[in-house]
């Protein structure tokens, strides 16, 4: 990367700088007429100093320049003859002309300038996300992801403000500076040579002084980042902090640097001011001189006063320049220190090469397998992590590599994908050295799965087919408009130097994969998902996902048929006892008393669990129904039964999460509540608080679960009145707060799951949930809509980093996502560790029985598994132990019989 | 059923007879209530013991699976206790629980029975005294099923 800020700035925008410049001192004559106009206009028509010879005067009339020099002037053009009142109103027009003019000038040049800017930081920040892209493996260790992301979002942001300004501000204000101190020059020279020294010294002490302010922000810049790299560390290990009680250490160690960030910026405000101070100073320290010594040099005959006031007159127009000089200059300091450090970051050695990762059009089929020669791997410190490792593996043939733990084995699948550079011996696929090959040809021929895999926080599918993505394949379909839109967009792109990469392309590359499209897609995605026994996870998330019936029409239609259906259907089977329906009539003792109230879905927060219970129209509902009264006896008796229960156990209990309406944490606060009131409790006899926290309880309430008695007949019946007066008088502004509840309608707040059973699933009947599915999944196949629920399944957000799956799902769906790709190689590098023994075996046999020509290479957790492969080589000390088919080791009775034979005591759990 | 009808209901089962009534109250409130219909498995033998289970109402069959087919041993009643032996000893169910009647039950997760078990020492010694019995009553029963043998003339 350009390390010279400026030549950085030239070389990406020297047109553009040439223009504004260009433009900039095309304004200048305007701006000096629109100066002496309102002179022209005070002197000329309003005094009449023009008019002293006659009536009228020529208007716009033009002399060749500089003709009087030759003698005679010559006249091009003798211009309209005005009376004054007429000149007035010209000359006034023509002031406001030249102020529309000016406007425009600044207007047009603050856009360049503006949009100059944008595109040298756009410019600037694409290259260095580009160069994260292309960063050495081994460099990302010393990384702090928060710390980059600061860089690339916030610290490059000053550059675009100042891009605009690099070459224009200098030329133009040193322009005018320049003009200013000339011209005071020839009034005087001494009064001339004084405002030149002060504006010297100044130009010379305020850099000097501002020097350590520049090194404070330096250091400022630094802190910041760090405190932006600890906040990312506290979200990432927030687990570790809870877990070891180590809340007050972070809070000291965030404390500790936002004072060293305060000192920091207070020693920066304090020189900051002074110099400020001093400035303003030097700025009236000129008049001073200009009073005294022109005054003396008028009074003693030198000057005459008229040259003095010229020169106090031309004077403002110095130091403001002047000024501009100064911070520009800093400005300019303070801008390179960021951009140096940021190239710092950002320039690291072994970059990957651009050409590497440039897109390389169809592949073909890896032909030959993998050859591996002597290859040595060493880490940062120059330790050897694998020493002359030598294999082969043809196509259609599967190893497997075991070894001890930290024997080596961990590292042989980075360096099959090329995370570690081998130090030494050859990597061969195909014929090809793999240093040599482009990422797009590796991408397509490996697949590779490790313990760690990351997903990406969009959804399931988008996770799957995120290997298929490697260069935009086919444009959009889209209308001339768009195609409009679209070209100024990359021509936009072109000029800031991004990648002109259509996001909106296709970009899945189908037929590397051998599938027609999306359909078929998805087809062999659920393929997939079977084979690393993900696909009954993925239906049920379907089955827990949501659709809306503004986007699905068609689909919610088929879904409220299937609910029709379905209730026929579990009725003939029998089990209707296995769902308690929702009837706008009844009272479901399977949901909460809340849902029962609101019977519906609440959407957004308005009417969410903690906002509910004190909102106005829900409190006046309660009380139209005359249920206000009993919902706070009822929170009551939850709150007495909790606090009787758990009162005894240990604050950590796991009962708590489990089990209880109050968290241990409220418990003592509870536990004072009880107290303050007797059991004749009422809304009115409680404080607002109180009342918060009992209506809460209430609403948890499920009947059948907690089976605590509280909903009798009457109450039933009074909660299913004030879930019609809700209903009924719903106000307008609640109306999208809530999705209600409608025997013949989708609710698009609830999951595909609820719409279906429009019901709950009852609670205590031996295997309800499972047989209810069951019977589900009967009909949905019937119906042909199994597709639609695992396209919901599909659609399901993995979460930021793949969190809400647990992790032996996201280990799956990385493995799926190797496999999809139908790579010619597939590396599996321990990636089923925290599956048990059956599953993993299970996953194992079904991945190898499809492998069909390709090559997969496993690096094993469990020995004994190596049976099922072709051949297995054996890793310890980073070498190549033993190799051979599983069976003959393990009659030779070597390393790979000990590993295979050893077994761990079984594990309490 | 509410929850203090169980409680008076946990309190005739032996093994929590002696437990103080809060906690029989905790229980109660942790275990979930579990119908089956007649014929319903309440567990498979050789499944993974995950959870016990109280007899409310109805009875049930202990079948063991054996190569001759199944084998009924005994018949359980209100207030017994089944399935603890999967979750005491970590092993699979020894034996199938098949409702014989519609049967409630309340089911007692693995974990929350050993917390109990760890938190009321009472408990436990109820666990081994009841187990103890049974033991002695196999041994009978079996030292009864030798003699046959013997008498039979097979051993």
């Amino acid at each position: 990367m350009e390390r010279n800020l400026f030549k950085y700035i030239w070389r990406h925008s020297k047109r553009e700088q040439i223009v504004v410049l260009v433009i900039v001192l095309a304004s200048l004559p305007f701006y000096f007429v629109s100066l002496s106009l309102p002179a022209a206009i005070v002197n000329g028509p309003i005094e009449g100093t023009w008019f002293q010879e006659g009536v009228s005067r020529p208007f716009l009339e033009i002399y060749l320049p500089f003709s009087e020099w030759f003698g005679e002037r010559i006249r091009l053009f003798e211009g309209f003859q005005l009376t004054r009142v007429e000149m007035l109103l010209a000359l006034s027009f023509s002031y406001l002309g030249l102020v529309f003019i000016n406007g425009q000038f600044k207007f047009q040049v603050n856009t360049l300038k503006g949009r100059m800017g944008e595109r040298m930081l756009r410019r600037v920040r694409f290259e260095l996300v580009d160069r994260v892209l292309r960063f050495p493996p081994s460099y990302f260790r010393k990384l702090k992801p928060a710390e980059v992301a600061s860089m690339v979002k916030d610290e490059v942001e000053p550059l675009g403000g100042f891009i605009g300004d690099a070459f224009v501000l200098p030329m133009f204000q040193g322009g005018i500076a320049l003009t200013a101190l000339v011209f005071i020059m020839v009034q005087n020279v001494w009064l001339g040579a004084v405002a030149g020294a002060v504006v010297l010294f100044q130009a010379f002490i305020i850099p000097v002084l501002r020097r350590p302010i520049l090194k404070l922000s330096k250091e400022r810049q630094i802190a910041a980042r760090e405190m932006a790299g600890r906040v990312g560390e506290l979200v990432d290990g927030v687990d570790e902090v809870r877990i070891n009680a180590t809340s007050n250490y972070e809070r000291a160690d965030i404390s500790n640097r936002l004072g060293r960030l305060f000192s920091i910026r207070y020693e920066i405000f304090r020189r900051k001011f002074f110099v400020k101070f001093l400035n303003n100073f030097l700025g009236k320290f000129t008049p001073f001189i200009f009073y005294a010594a022109g005054g003396y040099f008028v009074i003693i005959g030198q000057l005459d006063i008229g040259q003095l006031i010229a020169v106090i007159a031309a004077y403002p127009d110095l130091p403001a320049p002047v000024k501009m000089m100064i911070d520009w200059d800093q400005q300019r300091l303070d801008v390179q220190i960021k951009y140096d450090q940021v190239v710092d970051h950002f320039d690291p050695d072994d970059m990957v090469p651009a050409e590497a990762q440039q897109p390389v059009g169809e592949v073909s089929h890896l032909q030959g397998g993998i050859v591996a020669t002597n290859v040595t791997v060493m880490d940062d410190t120059g330790a050897r992590l694998l020493q002359n490792i030598s294999f082969t593996v043809g196509l259609g043939e599967t190893l497997a590599i075991v070894g001890p733990a930290a024997g080596g084995k961990e590292h042989i699948g980075p360096t099959l994908v090329r995370l570690f550079p081998p130090s030494a011996g050859h990597l061969v696929l195909g014929g090809r050295d793999l240093s040599s090959l482009p990422e797009g040809v590796i991408g397509r021929w490996v697949g590779y799965s490790g313990q760690d895999t990351y997903l990406f926080p969009v959804s399931l599918r988008e996770n799957l087919t995120y290997g298929l993505k490697h260069e935009p394949l086919t444009p959009p379909d889209e209308s001339p408009r768009d195609q409009e839109r679209r070209a100024w967009t990359a021509a936009e792109t072109r000029r800031a130097g991004n990648a002109e990469y259509d996001l909106d392309a296709e970009w899945i590359d189908y037929h590397s994969i051998g599938v027609a499209g999306a359909a078929e897609l998805r087809k062999r995605m659920l393929d997939v998902l079977r084979h690393v026994g993900l696909q009954d996870d993925v239906y049920e998330m379907g089955l827990a996902g949501y659709i809306s019936p503004d986007t699905h029409p068609e689909l919610c239609t088929k879904f409220m048929y299937a609910r029709r259906v379905f209730g026929d259907l579990i009725k003939k089977r029998g089990l209707a006892h296995l769902v308690e329906s929702f009837h706008p009539d009844k009272y479901n003792r399977n949901a909460s008393l809340g849902e029962n109230l609101l019977f519906g879905r609440p959407c957004g927060p308005f009417l969410g669990e903690g906002a509910l219970v004190s909102h106005p129209y829900f409190q006046e509902t309660l009380h139209k129904a005359q249920i206000a009264d009993a919902m706070v006896t009822m929170g009551y008796e939850i709150a007495t039964t909790m606090v009787e229960l758990f009162a005894g156990l240990p604050a950590d209990h796991p009962f708590f999460d489990q089990f209880s309406f109050i968290s241990a944490l409220d418990l003592p606060d509870y536990k004072g509540l009880v107290n303050r009131y007797s059991s004749n409790i009422s809304w009115e006899s409680v404080d607002d608080d109180d009342r918060v926290k009992l209506l809460t309880l209430a609403l948890r309430y499920e009947d059948a679960r907690h089976r605590l008695g509280l909903i009798t007949p009457d109450i039933a019946a009074q909660v299913v009145l004030a879930r019609k007066t809700f209903r009924r008088n719903l106000p307008d502004a609640l109306q999208d707060a809530v999705r209600l509840y409608d025997p013949e309608n989708y609710n698009a707040a609830s999951s595909i799951l609820d719409n279906l059973l429009f019901g709950r699933i009852a609670y205590g009947e031996a295997k309800a949930r499972d047989r209810v599915l069951e019977l589900l999944s009967e009909l949905l196949g019937e119906l042909e809509l199994h597709e639609a629920v695992y396209d919901a399944g599909l659609d399901f957000n993995v979460g930021p980093g793949g969190k809400r799956l647990a992790t032996p799902t996201r280990q799956r769906l990385g493995l799926a996502r190797a496999i999809l790709k139908r790579p010619d190689i597939l590396v599996i590098d321990a990636a089923l560790a925290v599956l048990d023994t059956p599953t993993q075996e299970k996953i194992l046999q079904s991945v190898l029985a499809s492998s069909g020509s390709r090559a997969v290479i496993w690096v094993l957790g469990r020995p004994e598994q190596a049976v099922l492969f072709d051949r297995v080589l054996v890793i310890d000390g980073g070498r190549v132990v033993e190799e051979g088919k599983a069976q003959d080791l393990l009659a030779r009775n070597g390393p790979y019989a000990a590993l295979a034979n050893h077994k761990p005591r079984q594990a309490a759990e | 059923m509410s929850l203090s009808e169980e409680v008076e209901l946990l309190r005739k089962v032996p093994i929590f007879s002696n437990v103080e009534l809060a906690k029989l109250k905790l229980l109660a409130f942790t275990s979930e209530r579990v119908r089956f219909d007649p014929g319903q498995e309440v567990f498979h033998q050789g499944d993974p013991g995950d959870a016990a289970f109280v007899i409310i109402e109805g009875t049930a069959e202990v079948v063991a699976e054996t190569d001759n087919g199944p084998i009924v041993l005994l018949e359980m009643q209100p207030h017994a206790f089944v399935g603890e032996i999967a979750i005491l000893c970590d092993v699979p169910r020894t034996a199938s629980v098949i409702a014989k009647t519609e049967l409630h039950t309340l089911r007692i997760e693995k974990e929350l029975f050993f917390r109990l078990v760890e938190e009321f020492p009472q408990m436990s010694a109820e666990i081994m005294r009841v187990l103890a019995e049974r033991l002695d009553r196999t041994t009978s029963e079996l030292t009864a099923a030798r003699n046959r043998l013997r008498e039979a003339g097979i051993e």
